[in-house]
């Protein structure tokens, strides 16, 4: 006779799994990735590779030798790591500096956590902050973005288009002055600004994003809470100074904000866990991200705000609780 | 398909599976013995009136309420009673029942056998509700809570509607279906006596979407009755649900903790109003009911009326016998249905189905990290929060776990089959409950 | 530059200074006066803070302890189990009181449903908790009552005095044990009960919580006591009581005769750090005598226990139940 299995319900299982969650953020990744290697062209897949690997290198010696517990190295979570990372810095850095990334991403930020869902701070975040303070030369001299055929020339460094003006603004010019030195929203859209590997294309990272949400790997309560906010604050910044503070449009689409807005903020581990949590999670994100940039001594915030934020979570969790079945009775009775 | 109401926090869609809603209701052949656990109803266990070698006849009575909630018991079939004594009863463990010998099928003279539909309600609000107690009936959708108690509301609460719940929101399971499209006129006539038990003059049958037939047969067979609504409703799981159902047809939500009359509604499954109907209007107790027997392998998915205390392995080999490849066997539906231990266990007041899962899909996928994503939280019909209530659970906090509402969850299942991780999480959560369950009792003795 | 390093040492030293003032006008309005001796006990107490005493923690049992002490002039239904007798005479000392010496206890497991006296019957899958798995099945052998195996009992002792056993799925407890009860309280099943220690630790016990027929707890696990009622007859001082086919000896009145044991035919009885028995002559009828019961022991505490060594003879290879 069979023997039968005993089990408390459900019976049946939907098909999530973590996997799929991790593979899909890779495939909505893919599209700029494209991008980045036709402008980049060699270099992009230089750090692409050596990002990836190395974050899937040091996840599977930590797990092996240091915890010595079951080796998840196939869930895609390192992997997903490791091309955040390669997206979060310039493509001609150091190999070896994108190694001492992975390294601090995968073995500090996530690993002595615990691993996989027990970060606090988004681990690819972690390592390009890092990065950023350890070696700030390497780290802010971008290429300036060529296609691929040209590619085998001399790079060329430049700021990204935030540096430009905030530097431009501290030597006294007005801002539509320092615009008409710069390329078109149209070239920011496409990816013709010089930046961090990833975050050049705004049109490749909003398609990403809208596949993620088709496929309800993300909500759509934080990146639209986080441009909401963007756009808002810099709007109205905008309308009391247009000499001073560069328009919203351009702040939307310039810099690290759409790749942090969909691929970074919306890190299941690190973001809260119900919509008003995370509405105000985005809210934070956009407030902090517009104050550095206007403000701050950096031209760009959104990985300081999005750390920041991440800090904040298990208190948002704490106080924002999802709305109770029972709560609003509807009809009220009147015996 | 047009727009249909339905519930707003949570839930899920499974896969349907209604392997079975095209097979007409096949009646069982009387048992050679029937197996009759007395703790068929939620609340007291009932007390035996008969002793080891008395002749019973079928619908006599053989065990009364023992409590308040608790709910008569009568043999199902006619023969002598075998035994007193220990018996398995659905989850396998032994407890006390009664093994009746069948000899013939001899009923009891006072039940009316015919199938003439009586609409007339010649009885008072009060001689319904006592019919309806002295016929043992229990709620037929699984819960088995004792109907009676329900039609008799606290002092101080009316209830203003009665809803009928057609909505049979778990895959596979196809006997509320099938009931509704045979015996349409005598749930409709139920529904009326419920009405009348309740004085109450609004009715309202929620259907889900995918029953189209049920939803049409329904609202013909009600239309010249103006205070009966059939309500269709959108294909989501849990509507079945009280709660959820009562939010989904009348929009008004149940505060936790409270029963469905503090909002004026008292919410009974389909089999109930058919059992009701034939408790009230021919005499008939509950001895039996309709099972569903089904699966992916099962070779013949069918919908039976089966006599209470008859082995599910008969019932198994009627729908062509168990298949090589199963794995495991459930009583109810994939959701909420508890496995079964061996097929050797009694159909009970509350099997709605029996579900033979291949081995293959029987096993649960391995546990891995829990990534946070808040899709337990999403799918939670009560506004809970599954990931942290397994967590304190797990963790021993007891008392965390109270004060972010474990009570209120209704063991529905939408958090495991949603989570990527394949976490455990409604064990864990049943685990915490019945803690939080516990400590709750010992406080207010 | 002078003045500005004089001014702030000044400004500073003068703030420490009021706030001291302050605080030790504070501190002496408000002192709540303690006897001594309270911190005397906690000091001669374990500092567990188990709460096997029934009391949160040390110190409130230390309270507890010395106001009984000056209130009834006696420490009565005061006993701390971790610390045991040697623990409450101190504490008895302290107060000036004599203490009642009380048996040492350990946790026994009556159960022996192993993998192999209760074959597994059905799979169990989903969470490791007794509790949970309680509520909904029988267990994996079939035994309604017997152990689930999930070792709720190990989560709750704060001792380290019991484990599972990987070869036999069940509980084995130590001589770390306490007898706090904490597991006693864990266990969903009531397997788990608290039993005097016995002379150089033997003790004889039911290894069974069966409540069924004979019929029905056979087919579940071949050592399930059936309630036969052969140990009842043969106890010469009334130690053994059947209620619902189950044997119970009761620890305070067994003498560790070993009568019960022998006559049990399922072995559901056990003596535990005994020596072995001669082997009995064949009976006059010519059939032979039962086999000599098997000798048991405690492994553990072969290694751990210092002053009453349990004489231990034979190893446990002969011993296929142990």
């Amino acid at each position: 006779m069979t023997m039968f299995t005993i089990a408390g319900s459900p019976h049946i299982h939907g098909d999530n799994s973590t996997k799929k969650i991790m593979y899909g953020v890779v495939i909505a990744m893919i599209p700029a990735m494209l991008v980045s290697i036709y402008y980049f062209g060699f270099n992009a897949v230089r750090v692409l590779l050596l990002a990836t690997v190395s974050s899937l290198f040091f996840e599977w010696v930590i797990q092996k030798y240091l915890i010595k517990g079951p080796l998840t190295i196939t869930d895609g979570s390192a992997l997903v790591t490791g091309v955040l990372l390669a997206f979060n810095v310039p493509t001609n850095l150091p190999g070896w500096m994108v190694v001492i990334g992975a390294l601090v991403a995968i073995g500090m930020a996530k690993m002595s956590f615990g691993g996989l869902g027990k970060n606090v701070f988004n681990p690819a975040l972690v390592a390009r902050v890092f990065l950023l303070i350890s070696f700030p030369v390497q780290m802010t001299s971008w290429p300036k973005p060529i296609s691929i055929t040209k590619s085998f020339v001399d790079v060329i460094t430049g700021p990204t288009p935030l540096g430009f003006i905030k530097e431009g603004l501290g030597t006294g010019k007005t801002v539509s002055q320092l615009q008409a030195e710069l390329p078109g929203y149209f070239d920011y859209l496409i990816g013709r600004m010089g930046g961090s590997m990833g975050e050049v294309s705004a049109a490749a990272l909003i398609l990403g994003g809208i596949y993620m949400l088709w496929h309800k790997i993300i909500t759509w309560e934080i990146p639209v809470s986080i441009l909401v906010t963007v756009f808002t604050f810099s709007g109205i910044m905008w309308l009391i100074n247009p000499k001073m503070y560069v328009d919203p449009v351009f702040e939307l689409l310039t810099g690290g904000l759409l790749l942090g807005a969909f691929f970074m903020a919306t890190d299941m581990v690190t973001s809260p866990m119900t919509r008003g949590g995370q509405l105000l999670f985005g809210f934070g994100i956009g407030l902090i991200t517009i104050l550095i940039r206007i403000w701050g001594a950096f031209p760009e915030g959104v990985s300081f705000a999005i750390l920041l934020m991440n800090a904040a979570v298990p208190l948002i969790n704490r106080g924002f609780k999802p709305r109770r079945f029972g709560t609003n009775p509807g009809v009220v009775m009147n015996n | 398909m047009g727009v249909f109401k339905t519930f707003v926090l949570g839930g899920i869609h499974p896969e349907e599976n209604k392997l079975s809603s095209n097979a007409p209701i096949e009646i069982v052949p009387v048992p050679g013995q029937a197996i009759i656990p007395l703790g068929q109803n939620l609340g007291a266990p009932a007390k035996p009136v008969v002793k080891k070698g008395d002749k019973v006849k079928t619908g006599q009575l053989i065990a009364e309420a023992g409590g308040f909630i608790s709910a008569n018991i009568h043999s199902p079939v006619s023969g002598t009673v075998l035994k007193i004594d220990n018996v398995v009863d659905m989850t396998g463990f032994r407890r006390p029942g009664l093994v009746i010998k069948t000899d013939g099928d001899e009923w009891d003279e006072n039940i009316d056998r015919s199938d003439e539909l009586v609409t007339e309600i010649n009885y008072t609000s009060q001689e319904i509700i006592e019919k309806i107690k002295q016929a043992g009936l229990v709620g037929m959708g699984g819960a088995t809570f004792p109907t009676y108690v329900k039609l008799m509301p606290p002092p101080g609460k009316k209830a203003e509607y009665v809803i009928i719940n057609g909505v049979e929101c778990e895959p596979y399971l196809t006997g509320d279906h099938r009931l509704m499209l045979e015996k349409g006129p005598e749930i409709v006539v139920g529904a009326k006596i419920l009405m009348k038990a309740l004085k109450v003059d609004k009715a309202i049958i929620g259907i889900e979407s995918n029953k189209q037939d049920a939803i049409n047969l329904m609202t013909e067979l009600t239309n010249k009755e103006e205070d009966i609504t059939v309500i269709p409703l959108t294909v989501k799981y849990p509507q079945g649900g009280e709660k959820q159902l009562i939010k989904a047809t009348v929009n008004r939500e149940v505060p936790s903790g409270k029963l469905p009359i503090e909002v004026g509604c008292v919410v009974q499954n389909v089999g109930t109003a058919f059992a009701v109907y034939e408790a009230v209007q021919k005499n008939k107790p509950l001895f039996e009911r309709v099972v569903t027997v089904t699966g992916k392998s099962v070779k013949k998915p069918s919908n039976f009326l089966a006599r209470i205390g008859t082995p599910i392995s008969k019932l198994v080999e009627i729908a062509e016998g168990m298949p090589e490849d199963t794995g495991k066997v459930i009583g109810g539906g994939p959701m909420m249905g508890k496995a079964l231990p061996s097929l050797e266990v009694p159909v009970v007041k509350g099997s709605s189905g029996v579900l033979l899962m291949r081995d293959k899909e029987s096993h649960r996928k391995p546990e891995s990290a829990c990534i946070r994503c808040s899709k337990c939280t999403i799918v939670c019909p009560m506004g809970l929060e599954p990931f942290l209530l397994a967590r304190v659970s797990k963790l021993g906090r007891y008392d965390l776990a109270g004060n972010e509402k474990i009570m209120d969850c209704i063991e529905c299942g939408s958090c495991q089959y949603t989570c990527p991780a394949n976490i455990p999480l409604l064990d864990y959560l049943r685990l915490g409950k019945n803690k939080v369950g516990n400590i709750m009792r010992n406080r207010k003795k | 530059m002078d003045n500005i390093i004089i001014i702030a040492i000044i400004a500073l030293g003068g703030l420490g200074l009021i706030s001291a003032v302050i605080l030790y006008f504070i501190a002496s309005k408000f002192k709540v006066f303690e006897d001594p001796k309270i911190d005397e006990v906690e000091e001669a107490l374990p500092s567990a803070n188990c709460g096997a005493c029934s009391f949160p923690g040390c110190r409130s049992f230390a309270e507890a302890t010395v106001k009984s002490a000056k209130e009834n002039k006696n420490i009565e239904g005061l006993f701390c189990p971790v610390g045991g007798n040697d623990v409450m005479q101190k504490v008895g000392e302290l107060l000036g009181l004599d203490v009642e010496v009380q048996d040492p206890m350990i946790a026994v497991i009556k159960c022996n449903g192993t993998f192999n006296n209760s074959p597994a019957k059905i799979k169990y899958e989903g969470a490791s908790s007794c509790a949970f798995a309680h509520a909904l099945f029988t267990g994996e052998g079939g035994c309604q009552y017997g152990c689930l195996g999930h070792g709720d009992c190990v989560d709750a002792c704060d001792f380290d005095a019991i484990h599972m056993s990987p070869e036999t799925g069940l509980p084995v407890v130590n001589d770390k044990c306490t007898a706090c009860g904490a597991c006693v309280e864990a266990c969903p099943r009531d397997i788990i009960e608290l039993r005097k220690k016995g002379p150089k630790y033997r003790r004889i016990f039911v290894s069974c919580v069966n409540k069924e027929k004979g019929g029905p707890a056979k087919k579940n696990c071949s050592v399930a006591c059936i309630g036969c009622g052969k140990c009842e007859k043969v106890c010469n001082f009334d130690a053994i009581t059947i209620t619902s086919f189950l044997a119970y000896i009761d620890f305070k009145k067994c003498t560790l005769c070993r009568k019960c044991v022998e006559v049990c035919p399922t072995d559901a009885i056990w003596e535990v750090n005994f020596k072995p028995r001669k082997p009995k002559p064949l009976t006059p009828e010519g059939s032979v005598a039962r086999k000599p019961a098997p000798v048991r022991k405690n492994d553990d505490l072969l290694v751990t226990a210092t002053e009453e060594k349990p004489e231990i003879i034979s190893k446990t290879e002969d011993n296929p139940n142990a």
